[in-house]
């Protein structure tokens, strides 16, 4: 079954169409890549499904749902979480009082629970400091967790934002291109703990620009390129695939030299 | 969620702790203000008005925090509910013979609801917008407490408003006074400790950290702000209603323009964003006045450069200096 299903779905920036009647279905349970070169439209496509940009045409289906005109939040609520191109922590908060944001829709309380404090809400609060520390020593950060986020190195600031999205336990995660910036080993183990987080039953969409580590975790594939699909398939279709060859795979060469 | 896949095991250069957490500094500079209070109950003088303003603006600014510290939205029209909350005291308890206490809380409920209703549309606006709209909130209330004489008895404005009491029971000495207010000040900041260590106060800060990243989290950013924008008006309402009973007498100029610009200036020199910033804030820049007060006619000039020193080499006031210590320490 698919979880999420984009139909024509098209954006325009004025002339630009950022994304050009772009259709896909992502299967529950899977571990789908969209990939293409830059300026291809992959974050556009990624901004529309979130919520975060409206579509210009086309429709998305989420979980069921038709959630082409639904607000970020609310489809943030459905199950739906992203994380970003460009790191978007909470600066002036620590690394585990990041990922304690990142429960906020997996719990429940305002202001008046957090000033009358039932013991529901400080049993609940227990549990997110649990689970803060659980998911920061999936992702290998604990001993960080005092440590002011902005502090951390790149590499691990990139971690903390895929912790943070898993807090909210999402149905399907879009993850936009989380090994940017990361070095081969951190990017062997983001691969590991990407791997980890679909087998343990969450649908992930992952944008990346490294084709290598693509083809070799993904079970499906698409191409963007110019704001089109190009193609879409298995990775050893991809990699055969005489246009994805042309359009990408040669940006790809130059990028290894 | 077991066995840990560890990534560059290596901690970041300059390690340094948490900034805003409530640390031993923090506290120390609270145990400060506390002996500082208790120095104006035993000399008495001069200093116990200072220290009885210090700590209404102590209330008006630990509200202002919520919405310009945690949420890191600009607001200088907070001061419109002073004045709501000021005024809104004098009449129902001079006029109309209310008690101080229920006085003080309708004030604060009639404040909640405009700042309902006002906020709605503003919080909209963002930055420097939202700011401007804000402060001519402030200047709104300013002119109506001027103009509308039949209620606000004009530039006269109110005299002989009772002090603060329950019953027989009222607040008459200053230095009870004084007493009360440090009281009323510990509630408030213990109300705001509670509302920032919670699921709500996560979500306020997320979004003065990336306004995109928490919405992206399912955190409704609009209605945060509101809700933020609420609390600075209901605290600011407070201090208001306290300046009212403390001093026995208002006017316009109380609540005017120069009162945003002087909490303004008390949750940057406390450290906006931090914890006990408010608090310090508003007990430095209160002795600070009182200090530059003899400086004769440089005394602007001197106040000036006393500011612009804190926020050149304290940038995040003085509550986080000992997290900046830390820092420094561990470069070195
Ligand atoms: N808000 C916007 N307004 C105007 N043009 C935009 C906007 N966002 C994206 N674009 C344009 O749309 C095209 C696709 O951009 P997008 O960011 O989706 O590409 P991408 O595939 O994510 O690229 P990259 O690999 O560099 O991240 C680009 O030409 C970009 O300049
Ligand atoms: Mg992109």
């Amino acid at each position: 079954m698919a979880l999420l299903k984009v139909q024509g779905l098209t954006k325009r920036f004025g002339g630009l169409a950022a994304n050009n009647d772009i259709s896909l279905e992502v299967p529950e349970g899977s571990l789908f890549a969209v990939i293409g070169p830059n300026g291809a439209g992959k974050t556009t496509f990624f901004n529309m499904i979130s919520g975060f940009l409206s579509s210009t045409a086309g429709s998305i289906e989420f979980a069921g749902r038709d959630v082409t005109k639904v607000p970020q939040h609310e489809i943030a609520a459905m199950g739906l979480v992203r994380t970003f191109q460009l790191v978007q922590l909470f600066k002036g908060m620590s690394v585990a009082e990041n990922v304690e944001v990142g429960c906020h829709l997996a719990t429940k309380g305002g202001v008046l629970a957090s000033l009358l404090r039932p013991s529901w809400f400080r049993k609940q609060e227990r549990e997110v400091r649990e689970r803060a520390h659980e998911l920061l020593e999936f992702v290998g950060l604990d001993y960080h967790s005092d440590l002011d986020a902005e502090l951390l190195p790149y590499g691990q600031q990139r971690l903390l934002e895929v912790a943070r999205a898993l807090a909210s336990k999402p149905k399907l995660l879009l993850l936009d291109e989380p090994a940017a910036g990361l070095n081969t080993q951190e990017t062997e183990g983001l691969a590991h703990i990407i791997q980890k987080i679909n087998a343990q039953g969450t649908t992930v969409l992952l944008i990346e620009h490294d084709v290598a580590l693509v083809t070799r975790i993904a079970h499906r594939i698409a191409v963007l390129d110019f704001g089109k699909k190009i193609a879409e398939g298995t990775p050893d279709e991809i990699k055969a695939h005489p246009e994805v060859i042309a359009a990408y795979l040669g940006v790809e060469e130059v990028e290894n030299a | 969620m077991t066995s840990p896949v560890i990534i560059s095991a290596k901690p970041p250069a300059g390690a340094a702790k948490f900034a805003s957490r409530f640390d031993r500094f923090q506290v120390g500079l609270l145990v400060v203000a506390a002996l500082l209070t208790c120095a104006a109950l035993a000399y008495g003088g001069f200093l116990l008005t200072v220290m009885q303003l210090a700590m209404i603006y102590a209330i008006f600014c630990i509200g202002l925090n919520f919405f310009m510290g945690y949420t890191g939205q600009a607001s200088f029209g907070q001061n419109a509910f002073a004045c709501v909350g000021g005024y809104g005291s004098a009449i129902l308890t001079v006029q109309y013979g209310w008690e101080p206490l229920p006085a003080l809380l309708a004030s604060m409920a009639v404040s909640g609801f405009f700042a309902l209703i006002i906020g709605y549309p503003t919080l909209r606006l963002r930055g420097h917008y939202l700011a401007m709209a804000t402060f001519s909130l402030g200047l709104i209330t300013y002119d109506i407490s001027i103009q509308w004489t039949s209620v606000t008895q004009g530039y006269m404005g109110y005299a002989g408003i009772p002090p603060m009491g329950i019953g027989n029971w009222t607040v008459e000495s200053e230095r009870w006074k004084l007493v009360t207010l440090a009281v009323l000040v510990a509630f408030g900041f213990w109300l705001s400790l509670r509302m920032r260590d919670s699921r709500f106060g996560r979500g306020l800060r997320a979004i003065s950290g990336s306004e995109n990243g928490a919405a992206a989290l399912g955190v409704r950013v609009p209605r945060f702000k509101l809700i933020a924008f609420v609390i600075a008006a209901l605290y600011a309402s407070a201090a208001g209603s306290l300046f009212a009973y403390t001093i026995g007498f208002i006017s316009p100029e109380v609540y005017g323009p120069a009162m945003s610009i002087m909490t303004f200036t008390m949750l940057f020199v406390g450290g906006v964003g931090t914890i006990v910033g408010p608090i310090i804030g508003a007990v430095v820049t209160s002795l600070l006045q009182e200090v530059v007060r003899g400086s004769g006619h440089y005394q602007d000039v001197a106040y000036a450069i006393v500011l612009l020193v804190t926020l050149i080499y304290a940038p995040k006031g003085i509550s986080a200096l000992g997290a900046l210590f830390r820092r420094k320490k561990e470069e070195a």
